[in-house]
């Protein structure tokens, strides 16, 4: 999917992340703040990257602002930024795209 | 027939798929049920983020046998068919469809989760639906609704809209929601499936929440909708049988069985005139006591 413009998704609740997806250049560049990032950074940037390769997104710039989430949140919001970035609401590719 | 469309349902809470702090553990206070929430908790620009949540959530999170229902938007908005859709891909127990009104509302429901089963992989059946009953038109239709499909396990009350219908409001004494609490309890017995009452929003009258738990429980309900994890405790006491409620129980099941088999149909039990009829009714206190735990015999 081809990211052409700035979408943001989740928020800064606990348990929750904040997501915001923007063009890139050429490639995946993903920036990380995270209370844990010491412990679980590694873990955090796979999730979010694999779920990126899932969606077959290959040049975007992704910043994740972590609030204690787990891998399930963070692809829920990583999705949820992707599909509003491309504007797709419907017929979503529930176990396909969109897996564990 | 599903396995499940029978099972303990005396508790289900309902939790907002907006909030991941929210579904993230709620088996740790061991409610029955879980309602995820995508309708009226999620705000409307949330609708599509709280979709994902759900997904993830119900293929991800093991929520230790505690029974996940989905209330999905209603059938006036163009969300219902997607989130039905995230629901059963996701694998969820049962999908409760808001503001029913007709046997045709259930119906609708019933075909898309058919087609969606089939498009996901998913055992034809394995997705239960329960109709939620937000009007007086509703009530009305309250045995249709009932019979209207083999996937329908029960109705609930929702009792905002519904008083909201009736042009009054919820006064806390339950007067404005006796009619209607009688109809669909009759008319879900009458259809063989189950009756959940609304919720009750007042967190600060424990004391008012367990008089109207005694109600419905007195009424015939199978159990409350909730909002909080410490009205959990009260519904399930006042639904666990008593000592002598299971003694008693005992009792009758085994002499029922016992003079069933001399030819004998009415006798006594502790003074009590007994005879077939009271046979169910015994064995679902057994089986209440069990799912309660608080049963020690060999029935």
């Amino acid at each position: 999917m081809v990211i052409e413009k700035t979408s943001v998704a989740g928020t800064l609740e606990s348990s929750d992340c904040m997501v915001t997806l923007e063009p890139g250049n050429g490639s995946v560049e993903l920036e990380l703040e995270s209370p844990v990032i010491h412990q679980f950074g590694h873990q955090i940037r796979k999730v979010v990257l694999d779920t990126l390769e899932h969606l077959d997104v290959k040049d975007a710039k992704i910043r994740i602002v972590d609030k204690g989430a787990l891998d399930c949140t963070i692809k829920a919001r990583v999705e949820c930024a992707v599909f509003r970035n491309v504007g797709k609401v419907r017929g979503l590719p529930w176990g396909g795209a969109i897996r564990k | 027939m599903n396995p499940n469309m029978k099972r303990l349902r005396r508790t289900m809470m309902f939790l907002n798929c907006q909030k991941p702090g929210l579904i993230k553990d709620p088996y740790i206070y061991k409610p029955d049920s879980i309602m995820l929430d995508l309708e009226d908790a999620v705000a409307e620009k949330e609708k599509d983020a709280a979709r994902y949540s759900l997904y993830h959530a119900l293929q991800e999170i093991d929520y230790r046998g505690v029974e996940r229902v989905v209330r999905i938007n209603g059938l006036d908005t163009d969300m219902w068919q997607e989130d039905v859709r995230a629901s059963v891909a996701g694998g969820a127990d049962a999908i409760r469809i808001p503001k029913t009104e007709t046997a045709q509302d259930v119906k609708r429901v019933e075909a898309v989760v058919e087609a969606v089963e089939a498009e996901f992989g998913v055992v034809p059946g394995r997705t239960l639906i329960m109709a939620a009953i937000e009007s007086a038109k509703g009530v009305m239709h309250a045995m249709e609704i009932c019979e209207a499909s083999p996937r329908l396990f029960g109705i609930a009350l929702s009792g905002g809209d519904y008083t909201k219908d009736l042009q009054t409001n919820i006064s806390g004494t339950g007067v404005e929601l006796m009619g209607a609490r009688q109809l669909m309890i009759i008319a879900a017995r009458a259809a063989g499936v189950q009756c959940f009452d609304t919720v009750y929003t007042n967190l600060n009258d424990m004391e008012g929440f367990r008089k109207d738990v005694e109600t419905i429980h007195q009424m015939g309900f199978d159990g409350k909708s909730i909002i909080n994890p410490r009205q959990i405790a009260v519904v399930h006491e006042i639904y666990t049988p008593t000592p002598k409620d299971i003694i008693f129980a005992e009792k009758v099941v085994r002499e029922i069985d016992d003079k069933k088999a001399k030819g004998i149909g009415v006798f006594t039990v502790d003074g009590k005139m007994i005879d077939i009829a009271f046979y169910d009714g015994a064995k679902r206190t057994i089986e209440l006591a069990k799912a309660s735990g608080v049963y020690k015999g060999e029935l």
